[in-house]
């Protein structure tokens, strides 16, 4: 392999692990507080993409109008499911939240694809994005390349700020010790969870915009596929660890196109790579990457 | 009240007697009307009936078509299947869109020994291991030997790749054919990239095919997919042409795909209204089908339907007579019979061998740009 063509890899790598480790982060808030693996994430990252479809292409307004709109209206959506499907069940046993989650999901697709219809539809994606920048040895890079990761980071980077330095950070992380203990010392906890699922809902409409850009086109199960791998991101990454999830969605991305470009002729194994590698790293480190010690959980 | 009842049955069972006289011949069609699959269903329909109205007579007796809507469904289609051969007591049948339909039919009538002429049922199953089941159209991976064929032959290309997606078994199939093909030929296959159903991003595989250089990419992909494919080489900058397959032919692909899909080859049907040096089946299919729909144009599924009849026609006049048996022998013995969608042979699977079509994507629309002769 040559270098122009590995760093090109390089590149497409970084764009596809980022837009995995965005997704992972909400399923990793979500976990971190509630110990419940929300598997209707995937379906609201869904929601966004078609939100700034509808904005954009639908009703024709700005880009940036219709980016905001995406994310406030994927944010209710969150916020929605969360009051009706989860907090009824926060005294029940966990299990019963997680099927509630999966019934979520198969609601919110089914739903989609009769309101919106299975037919894919296109994005359109903003011209400035797309502008390809040669880089010496034909290495091209689109901006929208580089977006991804720059805003990726920059979230992280938010939201980690929002967890350490804010007061809502620290109730947060207060619930995800002892939910009883916060609540007899005067948090109202509904309202704090109510804030991951939102902030996780956002995150997840904006890996939805960045995805429906890159890979432009939304179709209601489009949120199944980057869903599975985002969570097994978080999960490789230590589950309950923001850092983790993004460090994880990263290496998902480096082995996906990496066992492509070094093994062009095992193309049809890229995800068994990627299982396989997600198998051993549980195996030497059962809490992933950067997951907290097993005995404070559970 | 009993004898009332039973005078009533006498002169129902009379009736149908009469109905059945010799003069009348009945031929089954059975297709989806209405269901998932009513659109291309509707449109073969009207193709057999345009043919019957045309040639209503077959060795000097009247032809009666008996239609039975499947309902896009597997149970409905054996079920009419059954209704056709039971209760009409039909010769042949034809039918249908659908190849899970057509299998679920052709159990059945396998069992009661009746032709059947599939329209546009593709896939390698409907036909494999079955005595009674033909079809007018090709098998789906023979769509490969004819890309690689225009590849070779016409576009002079000798370096290719391929971009499979190997959860996908007509994807698979068409690979294994376009490789066959094109090595054969002289072509070299310089890369062989994989991809699952529902990926999204194939920008590795792309990158690894434009660091290989070939001529051109074959991609027998699904249209949402390919659109997407064909979108990320153009925005990694790739400088080869795609060739696909009818899986990619869907007006979708350009509002998908854009600009990126100009240029962008793939095979279908031997038979588009805009085509130049139509044979006189053809000429005459066109002309008929324009004077009864006017400002609708003719399709490939209009085009089946009608040659199916055509080819059953055929085959009962060689045979010679109605007997099913009869017509199936002559079935088997179809070759280089004229037919809208080209010259058809029936080969030992029970497939049409034919021309096939090639169309380009130019200003975002469909252009017709010739036929090949694939070959294998």
């Amino acid at each position: 392999m040559t270098l122009n063509i590995f760093v090109q890899h390089f590149v497409n790598a970084l764009s596809l692990g980022s837009l995995y480790g965005l997704i992972s982060i909400g399923y990793t808030m979500v976990y971190g507080i509630l110990r419940l693996i929300n598997f209707a994430h995937g379906d609201i990252f869904m929601l966004g993409a078609y939100f700034v479809y509808f904005a954009t292409i639908f009703y024709q307004l700005n880009w940036f109008i219709g980016v905001v709109i995406a994310v406030g209206a994927t944010v209710i959506c969150g916020l929605l499911v969360d009051r009706i499907a989860y907090r009824p069940l926060r005294q029940a046993p966990r299990i019963s939240a997680l099927i509630s989650a999966i019934g979520v999901s198969f609601f919110i697709e089914n739903f989609a694809v009769v309101v919106f219809t299975g037919m894919p539809r296109p994005v359109v994606q903003p011209r400035i994005l797309m502008k390809p920048i040669i880089l010496p040895n034909k290495v091209r890079l689109i901006p929208l390349g580089i977006l991804v990761p720059v805003v990726a980071f920059i979230l992280v980077a938010a939201l980690l700020w929002l967890l350490y330095k804010t007061k809502p950070g620290l109730a947060m992380r207060a619930i995800s010790f002892d939910i009883e203990t916060t609540r007899m010392l005067g948090v109202n906890v509904n309202k704090i969870i109510a804030l991951a699922f939102g902030l996780g809902s956002a995150l997840a409409a904006v890996a939805g915009i960045l995805w429906a850009l890159r890979y432009p086109r939304v179709e209601p199960f489009m949120g199944m596929t980057p869903g599975i791998k985002a969570f097994i991101a978080a999960v490789f990454g230590g589950i309950g660890s923001v850092p983790g999830a993004m460090i994880g969605g990263i290496i998902l991305g480096f082995v996906e196109i990496m066992s492509v470009a070094f093994f062009p002729t095992l193309s049809g194994y890229k995800d068994a790579f990627a299982f396989f590698l997600l198998i051993v790293i549980l195996l030497i480190r059962p809490t992933g990457l950067l997951g907290e010690k097993l005995e404070d959980k559970i | 009240m009993r004898k009332i009842f039973s005078a009533i049955v006498l002169i129902a069972v009379l009736c149908s007697c009469a109905f059945a006289d010799d003069d009348v011949i009945k031929i089954g069609v059975y297709n989806c009307l209405t269901g998932q699959n009513a659109f291309g269903g509707q449109l073969e329909l009207e193709g057999t009936q345009l043919a019957h109205s045309l040639m209503p007579e077959i060795l000097g007796k009247k032809i009666q078509l008996v239609i039975v809507d499947n309902k896009s469904d597997k149970v409905e289609a054996a079920n009419a299947v059954t209704r056709l051969i039971e209760n009409d007591k039909v010769c042949a049948i034809i039918g249908t869109y659908g190849s899970s339909l057509a299998m679920a039919g052709g159990e059945v009538a396998e069992k009661a020994g009746i032709p059947v002429i599939g329209t546009s049922c593709t896939n390698p199953l409907v036909t494999l291991g079955k005595k009674y089941y033909f079809r007018v159209c090709f098998i789906d991976p023979y769509q490969g030997a004819g890309a690689a064929t225009y590849s070779f032959r016409n576009l002079n290309f000798k370096r290719a790749a391929m971009l499979i997606d190997v959860a996908n078994d007509y994807s698979v199939g068409l690979g294994n054919f376009f490789k066959t093909a094109f090595e054969k030929m002289g072509g070299e296959i310089v890369a062989e990239l994989k991809y699952n159903s529902g990926d999204q991003d194939f920008t590795a595989q792309l990158t690894e095919l434009i660091s290989k250089n070939p001529d051109i990419v074959f991609l027998p992909a699904y249209f949402a997919e390919g659109a997407i494919v064909l979108k990320q080489a153009n925005e990694l900058g790739a400088e080869f042409r795609f060739i696909g397959a009818d899986a990619m032919d869907n007006p979708e692909i350009v509002t998908l795909g854009g600009d990126a899909v100009e240029g962008f080859l793939h095979t279908t049907f031997a038979y588009d209204p805009s085509m130049k040096d139509m044979n006189p089946v053809a000429a005459k299919f066109t002309e008929e089908w324009n004077k009864l729909n006017p400002g609708k144009a003719p399709n490939a599924n209009v085009a089946v339907g009608y040659d199916c009849y055509v080819m059953l026609k055929d085959a009962i006049e060689r045979a010679g007579s109605f007997e099913p048996e009869k017509i199936r022998d002559a079935l088997e013995q179809t070759k280089d019979l004229p037919t809208v969608t080209g010259i058809t042979t029936i080969n030992v699977t029970h497939d049409a061998e034919k021309d096939m079509g090639i169309v380009e994507i130019r200003d975002g629309k469909k252009v017709f740009i010739g036929t090949v002769k694939p070959e294998m």
